[in-house]
Parts: C-alpha cells; sequence; structure tokens
C-alpha cells in the first residue's frame, strides 16, 4: 500500500500502457498458435505479408478496415458519453436496410454519385432508428443499454431474417437476398488509388466508402472535440453531476448520443452492401459490430487512434485468410480469438500493469517524476 | 388423442431445449446475485461444448468430456473474476472479451486437432450422456395420458437434464438456506455491509463465479454429449444470451428462472412445430417473430411495463472501500 | 480499575497529501462514555476506522482491554469485542432484521439453526436494553431509527463490549436521539463501554464522561464532562485561528435580489433536509450560512441553482420566480443572472479529465462568445481562459492543462473566475476555500468582497466559522435543516458555535 507511487507522464499514459497490453494481448494470441501446433513468428509473417505484401492484398485489407472505422466510430461516440453500445452489430444490420432501400427504389434512375448520399442517409437514419429504442429506455427507464442493445442485435437478426425472406427477396431468386442493385446502386473502386502507387490490384471490394469513413472519422473528431454537443457529451462522460450542473439534460444528451451512434454503425453497411455485394443479404456484417468494440478500445475512442486500430484490424482478417491457406491448422478465426484478447488486455485489465509501473518510475527515477507533479500541482 | 399426442411431444422438446438455458441462467444468477454480472454466459457454455466434445472423443468417456466441460468453463470464469474482481475492471468489457475468446479459440482448436471443419468427431452413444428410462417407463408407457407423461415426458432425458431440474430447488436452498447464500446475496446488494462484517468481499465474489463457471461447464456438457454428439461450430447459438435474458426476466430469483427457460424453451420447441402452419385467430406467425420473443419480451420487462427488474444493488460494480 | 478498554499510541494517517490523523493518543475508561467532538473533516471518522480495521494507521499502536492489538480487518476488531455503528449504515436493504444481524456471525453453514439461536439472543438483547424491533421485518421498510437499532444489535450480537457510533443522531428526530441516549446509558450500566463520535456540543453533554477534542487531524484536548463547558468545547472545536480578517466597507444593501420563501427539500429517501427555508439576499451584501457540514446546506444550494427539486416553497431571483418544484434549468438561472461556485469542486464544479480552458467555458457553453454556429471557437475560448488565468493569477499559467493537474487552490480559481467573469447579479458560493491554501483563500476572500462591493447579492455557504465570520454581513445559522438563528457580523464563536450545535439559545429566533 505504502509502495513508491508516482503519476506517469504522458507518454506513458497514453503510449507504453496501451502497447504493453497489445502485446500481452498478442502474447497470449501466440501461445494459442503454439498450441495449435505452429510456429507463432512465422505465423506472424505470414499474416503481415498476406495482408500488406501486394497491392490485391492492401485492398483488400483497406476494405475491412472500412467496415471497421464505421463501427468503431459508433463505439468510441458512445463511449464518450459513457455508454456502452454493444448493439453496433444490430444497427450495422439494419443499416442495411437503408442501403438497400435507397438503392433498389434509385438504382434504376440516378448515377451512383446520386445514390449513394440517399444510401449514406438511409444507412444513417435507419441505424439510429435502430438504436433510438435501448435510447431512450435508458434515457427515460433507466433500463441497463448494453442488456438491451444486445437484445436488440438478435431482434435485428430475425427482423432482417424475415424482411428477406419474406418481403425483400424476388420469387426467382432462392437464397433470402434482395436483387442485385444496378450500376446506379454500386459503388466504384478504389482499386486505382493502389495502383496509382505502383502495385497491382486484380479485383477487390475496395471501394468509395473508405474515403467516406476517413472523412466520418474526421467528422467525429470535429463533432467530439470541436463542438457544443461535443463537449455537453464529454461532460455528461465524464460527470454526470457536472453535466447536470451545467444545465446539460441527461436524457437528451444519451439520446443524441446514441443516434449518432447507431448512424455511425449503420454506415458500416454501406461498405459490403453498396460496395461489394451490391445486394443485401443476410448476415452481411459478419461481426464487424463486434469488432468496433474491440477497435475503440484500442484506439482510446479517439479517431486518431481508430483508425489505424481498424486498419490492423483489417489486416488480421485479410492476413489471417492468407494464413489459413499456409497453415491448415489456422482459419481467419484466429481473428476472433485476438480480438477478444484485445479486448480483455486493453479493456477489462486496461490497469493490470498500471501499479506495477508506476512503482517503477518511481523506483527509477523518484525525484524527477515526484518534482514535476509537484510543479504541475504546486501554486 | 392426437392432440395430445402432439401436446406430450411439444413439451417434451420444451424440456429439452430449456435445460442449456436452465444450466446457463442458473449459473449467471450465482455470479449476479453477487453483483459480478456476467454477459460471458455464451462464451463459457460455448467453451465447456467444446471441451467436452474434445475429451469426450479423445477418450471416448462421457464424464471425463464432463470434467473437462467444467474445468474450461471454470478456468474462464476466473478470468472473468480477475478482471472484474482483483482488478476491478469493466464486468461488460470482460464478458465481451470471454465471448470472443471462446468463440475464436473452439473453432481454431476444434480444426487444429480434428480437421473436420471445427466439428469434434462424432461420438458413440458410450461417450456420451444419452437419455436414462426411468424405472417402469416402458411397463406404464401404454397406461392413458399418465403413463404416457410418465414414460415420454419425464422419463428418456439425459442425467444432466435430471441434474438441471434438481439445481433449481438446490439453488434455491443454498441461496436462502445456507450461509453462503445469505453472504452471497448480502454482497450483492451491499458489499461493505460485507467487508465490515469480516467478510472477504473478493473471496465471496471469486466463489461465487466458480458456481457460475461449474454450471455453464454442465450447459456445454448437455449440448454436446446430450443434445448432438459432439461439438459444432457455434453450437450455442445464442443460448447464452437467451439464458441471461430468462435471467433477467425472471428477476433474478431462482424458481422463477425455471419457468422463465421452460417458457423460452416452449417459445421455441413451438416455433419448430408450427413452421409453416398458420395458428387460429392469429394466422400465420413468422418463425423468426418467434425466435426474437424472448428478446422482446425481455426488453419490455427492462422498460418497466411488466412490472420491474430491479438488478442487485451492487451488480456491475466494482467494490472500492469509501475513502 | 484494570485496563483502559481501548489506548491508542501515537495513531498517524494519511491519504496521498491529506494527513487525516496526526499522532494521536488516547485512553478510554472501561465502562464509560466517551465522546469525540470536532467539525467535518476533523480525522474523527478515520480515527474509529482504524480501530475498528477499515484502515490500517501508517504508525502507533493499538491496546484493546491492555493487549496490544494488531487490527488488520474488521474480523479481528470483532474478535476483539469492538463494534462499531456506521453514518452509514452498513445494513443490506431487502433483508429481515435476522438475516442482517446474523450475517457474518451465522455460526455454522445452514441458516436454520443460526437463526433461530439468533431469535433467541435477540429477544433477550431487546429485554435487556430496550432495543425492540421486529426481527422479520425488512429494513427498508423501517424507518432510520429502527434501522439504526439493527445496526446497535448487529454489534451486541457479535458480542461487542466496547461499541463505537459515528455520528448516530445524524439521522435521527430529537425524540429518536433521546431513545438512543437512554439505550447508551443502559448499555454503559451493563459495562459496555460506548464511543460516540459527533459535532453535536449538546449531545456530548447529554451522555458522555468524558470527551475528546480534535481538529484537522490533531486531538487537542480530553476533558471529563462534568467539568468543562459547552462555550469551551466550542472553542476547542473551532480553534483560535489566526482571524484572516478582509477590509470591508461598510454594508449598503440594496433591493432584494434573491429570495427563498419556505422552502422544504426531501432527499431520495424521502428524508427532509432543508425545513421551510426563507431569507433574503440583498444587492451589495454577503449573507453567510453557517453551520455543520450535512445540516441541508448543499441540498439548498443545489435547490436553488436549479440542480435539485424542491418539494415545496418558492425562489425568486431578482422578482421573479424560479421554478425550483420542477423544470428549473441551470443553464437558464445562469443566463438570467445566477452564478454558482458548487461546494463539490472536483465531481460537480470541474470535469478533472478536461482542459483548464474547457473547464473555463462549463455551464456558460452555450454563450455566442464561445460559439461559432453549433462550434466552439477554441481561439476564443483559449483567449478567454490566458486571460481569467493571468486576472486571478491562476497556476500554472497552461490553459491547455489537465485540470486534475492543479492545486486545490487554482482548481477554485479556476471555477471562481468563471463564475464571477461573467458579472452575475447574485452570486451563491459554497465552500469557496475548502482544500485551498493559505495564499489563495485570501485572494478568494478579497474577489468576493469586491462582487458585494460592485452591487452584487453573494450568498456564502461554509462551515469555516472564521469565513463566514469575515466576510459576511449578515449571519444564518443553519441546523438540521433549519435557520435557527441570525446574527451580525459580529457574533462570537462561541454563540454561532452553540447555534450550530443544535442548542437553541433565548434569542435564537431569526
Amino acid at each position: 500500500m505504502s509502495a513508491p507511487y508516482a503519476k506517469l507522464p504522458a507518454w506513458a499514459d497514453y503510449g507504453l500502457i496501451p502497447l504493453i497490453n497489445l502485446t500481452v494481448a498478442f502474447i497470449v494470441a501466440g501461445l494459442v498458435v503454439l498450441l495449435v501446433g505452429e510456429n507463432p513468428l512465422r505465423a506472424a509473417v505470414i499474416l503481415v505479408d498476406g495482408a500488406l505484401g501486394r497491392g490485391q492484398a492492401i485492398a483488400y485489407t483497406l476494405y475491412y478496415a472500412t467496415s471497421f472505422i464505421f463501427t468503431g466510430l459508433a463505439v468510441a461516440v458512445a463511449f464518450h458519453c459513457s455508454l456502452f453500445n454493444i448493439g453496433g452489430e444490430g444497427q450495422a444490420y439494419v443499416g442495411g436496410l437503408g442501403v438497400a432501400l435507397a438503392c433498389l427504389a434509385f438504382d434504376r434512375v440516378f448515377p451512383w454519385w446520386l445514390t449513394f448520399p440517399i444510401a449514406i442517409a438511409g444507412a444513417a437514419v435507419f441505424g439510429a432508428a435502430w438504436a433510438l429504442i435501448p435510447a431512450y429506455l435508458q434515457a427515460r427507464r433507466g433500463s441497463h443499454i448494453v442488456i438491451t442493445t444486445i437484445m436488440f442485435n438478435f431482434i435485428a437478426a430475425s427482423l432482417m431474417v424475415y424482411l428477406l425472406v419474406n418481403v425483400l427477396k424476388p420469387p426467382t431468386l432462392q437464397a433470402p437476398s434482395t436483387r442485385t442493385f444496378l450500376e446506379g446502386g454500386q459503388l466504384p473502386k478504389l482499386n486505382f488509388m493502389i495502383e496509382a502507387m505502383g502495385l497491382s490490384v486484380r479485383s477487390s471490394p475496395f471501394n468509395v466508402s473508405f474515403l467516406l469513413a476517413l472523412l466520418a472519422a474526421f467528422l467525429v473528431w470535429v463533432l467530439i472535440w470541436r463542438t457544443r454537443l461535443g463537449y455537453e457529451i464529454r461532460t455528461r462522460g465524464h460527470s454526470p453531476k457536472a453535466a447536470r450542473y451545467a444545465g446539460i439534460g441527461e436524457a437528451r444528451i444519451i439520446i443524441v448520443t446514441m443516434l449518432i451512434s447507431g448512424a455511425l454503425a449503420g454506415m458500416m453497411a454501406l461498405n459490403p452492401v453498396m460496395g461489394d455485394q451490391n445486394r443485401l443479404q443476410i448476415d452481411f456484417v459478419t461481426g464487424a459490430g463486434f469488432v468496433g468494440i474491440a477497435v475503440a478500445l484500442m484506439g482510446r475512442s479517439h479517431p486518431a487512434g481508430i483508425v489505424p486500430a481498424a486498419i490492423l484490424f483489417g489486416m488480421l482478417y485479410q492476413g489471417g485468410a492468407e494464413l489459413a491457406f499456409e497453415m491448415p491448422g489456422i482459419s481467419r478465426d484466429m481473428i476472433v480469438i485476438i480480438q477478444g484478447l484485445v479486448i480483455l488486455f486493453a479493456g477489462a485489465l486496461e490497469h493490470m500493469f498500471r501499479p506495477s509501473l508506476q512503482t517503477l518510475f518511481a523506483t527509477v527515477r523518484p525525484a524527477s517524476v515526484g518534482a514535476k507533479a509537484e510543479r504541475a500541482g504546486g501554486v | 388423442m392426437q392432440l395430445f399426442d402432439t401436446l406430450v411431444f411439444l413439451l417434451d422438446s420444451t424440456v429439452r431445449l430449456s435445460v442449456p438455458l436452465l444450466l446457463a441462467a442458473l449459473a449467471g444468477l450465482y455470479s449476479e446475485r453477487s453483483g459480478v454480472f456476467d454477459i460471458g454466459l455464451e462464451g463459457k457454455m460455448l467453451a465447456g461444448a467444446f471441451a467436452a466434445g474434445a475429451a469426450a472423443a479423445v477418450t471416448g468417456s462421457a464424464w471425463v468430456g464432463l470434467i473437462a466441460a467444467v474445468a474450461i468453463s471454470l478456468l474462464l470464469s476466473l478470468v472473468h473474476g480477475f478482471a472484474s474482481i482483483t482488478h476491478r475492471g469493466n464486468q461488460i468489457v470482460s464478458g465481451v472479451a470471454i465471448n470472443f475468446i471462446a468463440a475464436g479459440s473452439t473453432i481454431i482448436l476444434g480444426q487444429a486437432w480434428f480437421s473436420q471443419g471445427g466439428r469434434t468427431p462424432l461420438l458413440s452413444d458410450d461417450a456420451r450422456l444419452g437419455a436414462i428410462r426411468l424405472p417402469f417407463a416402458e411397463a406404464v408407457a401404454d397406461v392413458p395420458i399418465i403413463g404416457q407423461i410418465y414414460s415420454d415426458l419425464l422419463s428418456g432425458h439425459s442425467i444432466l437434464a435430471y441434474v438441471a431440474f434438481l439445481m433449481v430447488p438446490f439453488t434455491w436452498w443454498v441461496l436462502f438456506r445456507t450461509r453462503f447464500g445469505l453472504r452471497l446475496r448480502a454482497v450483492g446488494e451491499n458489499p461493505a455491509a460485507v467487508d465490515t462484517a469480516g467478510i472477504s468481499v473478493a473471496w465471496l465474489r471469486y466463489r461465487a463465479v466458480m458456481c457460475t463457471g461449474i454450471l455453464t461447464g454442465l450447459a456445454g456438457t448437455y449440448l454436446a454429449l446430450s443434445q448432438n454428439a459432439g461439438f459444432v461450430k457455434d453450437m450455442t447459438a445464442g443460448r447464452g444470451f437467451i439464458a441471461l435474458a430468462a435471467l433477467i426476466f425472471a428477476k433474478w430469483r431462482p424458481v422463477p428462472v425455471m419457468f422463465a427457460c421452460l417458457l423460452f424453451g416452449f417459445l421455441d420447441a413451438f416455433s419448430i412445430r408450427i413452421q409453416g402452419t398458420p395458428l387460429p385467430f392469429i394466422g400465420q406467425v413468422p418463425v423468426q417473430f418467434m425466435q426474437a420473443l424472448p428478446y422482446i419480451l425481455t426488453v419490455v420487462l427492462l422498460a418497466g411495463f411488466i412490472g420491474q427488474a430491479i438488478p442487485p444493488r451492487a451488480g456491475g460494480v466494482p467494490y472500492v472501500k469509501e475513502r | 480499575m484494570a485496563h483502559a478498554a481501548i489506548e491508542l499510541k501515537g495513531i498517524d494517517k494519511s491519504f496521498g497529501s491529506v494527513h487525516a490523523n496526526r499522532n494521536i493518543s488516547l485512553t478510554i475508561p472501561a465502562g464509560t462514555i466517551h465522546g469525540i467532538i470536532g467539525e467535518n473533516g476533523a480525522g474523527k471518522s478515520t480515527l474509529m476506522s482504524i480501530l475498528y480495521g477499515f484502515y490500517q494507521a501508517d504508525r502507533g499502536e493499538i491496546f484493546v482491554k491492555g493487549e496490544r492489538a494488531a487490527i488488520l480487518s474488521s474480523s479481528d476488531a470483532i474478535a476483539r469485542g469492538i463494534g462499531m455503528v456506521h453514518q452509514h449504515f452498513m445494513l443490506v436493504h431487502n433483508f429481515t432484521v435476522l438475516e442482517n444481524v446474523i450475517l457474518g456471525a451465522e455460526g455454522e453453514p445452514l441458516l436454520k439453526t443460526s437463526i433461530a439461536k439468533a431469535r433467541s439472543e435477540l429477544n433477550r438483547l431487546e429485554r435487556d436494553y430496550g432495543l425492540e424491533v421486529d426481527p422479520d421485518a425488512i429494513i427498508e421498510d423501517l424507518p432510520v431509527g429502527l434501522q439504526q437499532r439493527v445496526e446497535i444489535l448487529k454489534a451486541l450480537y457479535r458480542g461487542a463490549e466496547i461499541l463505537i457510533l459515528d455520528e448516530p443522531t445524524g439521522v435521527l428526530t430529537p425524540a429518536e436521539a433521546d431513545h438512543l441516549f437512554r439505550i447508551l446509558l443502559q448499555l454503559k450500566k451493563e459495562g459496555k463501554t460506548i464511543v460516540l463520535i459527533t459535532h453535536k456540543l449538546r449531545e456530548i453533554m447529554a451522555v458522555t464522561d468524558n470527551v475528546s477534542v480534535m481538529r484537522q487531524g490533531a486531538l487537542v484536548a480530553t476533558r471529563k464532562t462534568a467539568e468543562t463547558t459547552v462555550e469551551e468545547l466550542a472553542e476547542l472545536m473551532v480553534g483560535r485561528r489566526v482571524l484572516l480578517r478582509v477590509e470591508k466597507s461598510p454594508v449598503s444593501a440594496g433591493d432584494v435580489l434573491l429570495s427563498v420563501r419556505n422552502l422544504t427539500v426531501r432527499d431520495s429517501r424521502g428524508v427532509t433536509m432543508v425545513d421551510g427555508v426563507s431569507f433574503d439576499v440583498r444587492a451589495g451584501e454577503i449573507v453567510g450560512i453557517a453551520g455543520v457540514a450535512g445540516n441541508g446546506q448543499t441540498e439548498l444550494l443545489e435547490t436553488i441553482t436549479g440542480i435539485r427539486e424542491a418539494a415545496s416553497g418558492s425562489v425568486f431571483l431578482a422578482g421573479r420566480p424560479v421554478a425550483v418544484t420542477g423544470g428549473a434549468d441551470p443553464a437558464d438561472l445562469r443566463e438570467r443572472g445566477m452564478a454558482h461556485v458548487p461546494e463539490d469542486r472536483h465531481h460537480m464544479g470541474l470535469v478533472l479529465p478536461f482542459e483548464e480552458n474547457e473547464n473555463a467555458i462549463l455551464g456558460y457553453h452555450r454563450q455566442k462568445k464561445y460559439l461559432k454556429g453549433p462550434f466552439l471557437d477554441i481561439d476564443a475560448i483559449r483567449q478567454d481562459a490566458r486571460e481569467k488565468i493571468e486576472k486571478y493569477d491562476i497556476r500554472p499559467a497552461d490553459c491547455r492543462l489537465k485540470t486534475a493537474n492543479f492545486s486545490g487552490g487554482n482548481q477554485q480559481k479556476i471555477v471562481l473566475s468563471r463564475e464571477m467573469e461573467q458579472d452575475p447579479d447574485v452570486l451563491i458560493v459554497g465552500q469557496p476555500t475548502r482544500g485551498v491554501d493559505v495564499g489563495a483563500i485570501e485572494f478568494i476572500h478579497r474577489r468576493l468582497v469586491e462582487m458585494r462591493d460592485k452591487g452584487k447579492a453573494v450568498l456564502l455557504v461554509s462551515v469555516e466559522l472564521d469565513e463566514i465570520r469575515s466576510l459576511s454581513d449578515r449571519i444564518l445559522v443553519m441546523f438540521s435543516g433549519r435557520i435557527v438563528g441570525e446574527r451580525g457580523p459580529d457574533a462570537t464563536e462561541g454563540e454561532l458555535g452553540l447555534l450550530m450545535a443544535g442548542v437553541e439559545g433565548k434569542e435564537a429566533a431569526a
């Protein structure tokens, strides 16, 4: 208890501790690889090569990353208001409906760049709508938003299957999905960007929604740190008491934050539905909503952290697919483990190494650390 | 008689489908009653199912499978305890993490060890926990109604089904009639009261999450060794969350938990049974609606429209001595 | 007499930079009622928590009945026959009385026999000490007085010979308190030793044999109750501090700017915290509300400023009503010229993880000068913050620094600068110098007087009597949710101390 104690410098707080947590997560993942009977180092090399080695691979990596940026931002915005939105998966799924309806309605008449804004609005509105009920119940009736958003993920899954099977599926199709969108409902690919760097891409789903994701990341930064609304969100997130003192209505801020979060999750659907598959089909989200949790935790809820974290997970997805070829023992589900480990060590066990690190800092340079803290705090 | 046969059949599958829910929901009850929220029931159950399937396949013994399931599930519950009790981490985050770790590693290890696309090898009947015929079940089978209920509905389930239903009164007894139960309930409501009474809050909560681990292990075992003949990729399919919903629906009380699980099990059995057939007065009910009904009911309950579901007061909050 | 029941030698305890107990030595003879009195934050509760094993002392020794005792946890304390009734009851709200009593002292794994045993034991205790309570009642259905009785029963059931009560009457009505004292005297007669922690002098005089006074973490005196007076204790408790007199011109009060009428506030449990309070604050005067913490001041401030809802009553700001019974919006009140320096600087007045400049607009973040449309005008905000830093001499002079990294005094200056620079008509100030160093105290006091001289109405709540006396033009004393007296600035400490302790003077009526 009375062990030497020091306040950590900012670089240790924001750099070293997350790095340690992440390293531990990957070391444990390496142990799983060992358990499978493969060499973790070789696996890492194959994975990185598989994700970044060729233009084609990079395109796929960025395609996956696009989805994770959206869902990571969705989780992060809610975190800033100290809300845990586990419902990204369901919100993205329902967001897909918004995208599909826009495309089905306009793909015959509009070029893609006219359909796109309508689809964006559709995705955002449908995603936000799916977040609205849990948000309202939390704000007005105190129902735990974690539980309600989990329930809404399952309800979304049932609803979407019902709609796809009974309403949206054209009678001519066997599989439950909408018809394929015409050109007016297809986003152009961005492969040329990678080709411009002298790499070749045969074909990839890497599309314009990546740029939208980057724009969304920037806008989230603006929202959180540069607008009045963001200021109010952060105030309530850090201290509900201070928010009440400042006259920030709690119910309103919870609902608004969740609507934004749901809209961002919903926009994830643009990437696979309009950018790649060009139709709405069952289970197109494939866990991206949950990856968002890991991405947000790893990126410490800051867009500047979320984008690289999303790209890292994109690498894991793409590299993991390659890895499955090279090492038959390992499939892409390895990523799910890594995702879990990142959530565990960067989230739930976030502070595990802090006390020992503080002790270490205090013993290594007790005078300097103490003096610095003193100076910062002294009158 | 046709209707009666259908009814018995329906209730029989209700029971079968309720068992894993019941074991998992009772598991969650121990943890949550002690103030540790657990949304990782799904993951622990899944890991347990895999361990049971794998160990039973390798050794040919259902009992070794059961022990392996409980051991793995217990380990994961201790990870949850380590994060949320010892390190006072976020219990939701920890539960989410455990779900993913279980989902990923069961597939990876299953593929690596058995190379059957994430399945464990099909088990022979000896390596399963199969149906138990209750005494005289054959003899009375022809007695109308009572005999049929006895031989078809009550008899012929896995040992774990009987264990699950016996766990209901047992859990009630533990919770309300033993010292451990008294302290467990107390620590979930007001850990400071337990602390000032000279009892270790951490150790008490660790014991609670260990109970959770054991029971989710049994739930997983039932899935892999009784309901199926081996582990199948993602075989829990959201049952951990339905169990969680049942637990909330039952307001964290053992006997209502049983009824909630039977209700959700019945909805499941019913939706399988009526697929495609229209109901009188209502018409065709989409199967998806039936599947979503447990979740919808839970949300309605949480919203406070049909009574209030008040969780244990200290739930979700790590215990820190106040300064 | 054999050994003292308790002997503390050189107990010392710090929490971070707060020195809660300074080298405390104390002997409590067996079979007596020993009072420990002191202001809030004097270290009474910490000392008793150390004795009960909730915290460990950094230094010092504890002897129980003459034996050196290492009390590392509550169970050690219980084993040594020490029981404690905490200020916030340590009861499980949805358990029965019986279940609460046996918790931790069940004896055996099955409850059946232990409950039966507890029932008869409880019957005996009830008879012996007059502690009647229905053993099968659910705690949350019982009034607080009975809940406290359950706490006492809990301690006695565990065989406590030494009973510590921490502010036991804080939640009791006078009649309930009298009943409690009868119980305590009965317990004493049975040979128990009782330690009574309180800040109310009346109680000390009523039941104790000896009394120790604590001030700022130190034990400053121990007296036989029969040989001391209320006046002496009040003075010891408050201390003869160097009076930081602030130069003030004579008061020239103008119109009534803040008017409070029959305000009644209840907390979430329905306990009345503010009880029919009425007063006015005029332009150009400072009205101080003196009182020991926890007598309703917090609730009063939060209600006036629109953070909390009143049960009944009304508040007028410059003649116009404030919707205190529902619908009041703190932001709206700010616009109408009411500024608020809250008591709880850390959780309410500031968002500690924010940068300094972000806190400098908290509550005023909707003003046009800080915004460009929906966006924050970062340059304007930072420029504004830098000006305040300069004007209020906030150090370090870095508006980008995290607020948590400023000292208490500088944090308070951040709040003050924000609220005062808005040029409000009414300034509501709670505990302006709590946890603030001496240099900053002077500065803050000067600023408050400046506001008054500019013709603002200032309402000051403080538990520091010095502060109240040196700043106020009129002093209201709050006790148990009510205004129990009004005095001029020349009131003596003793006089105010008595009012604060609930001893009503002859001329106490306001």
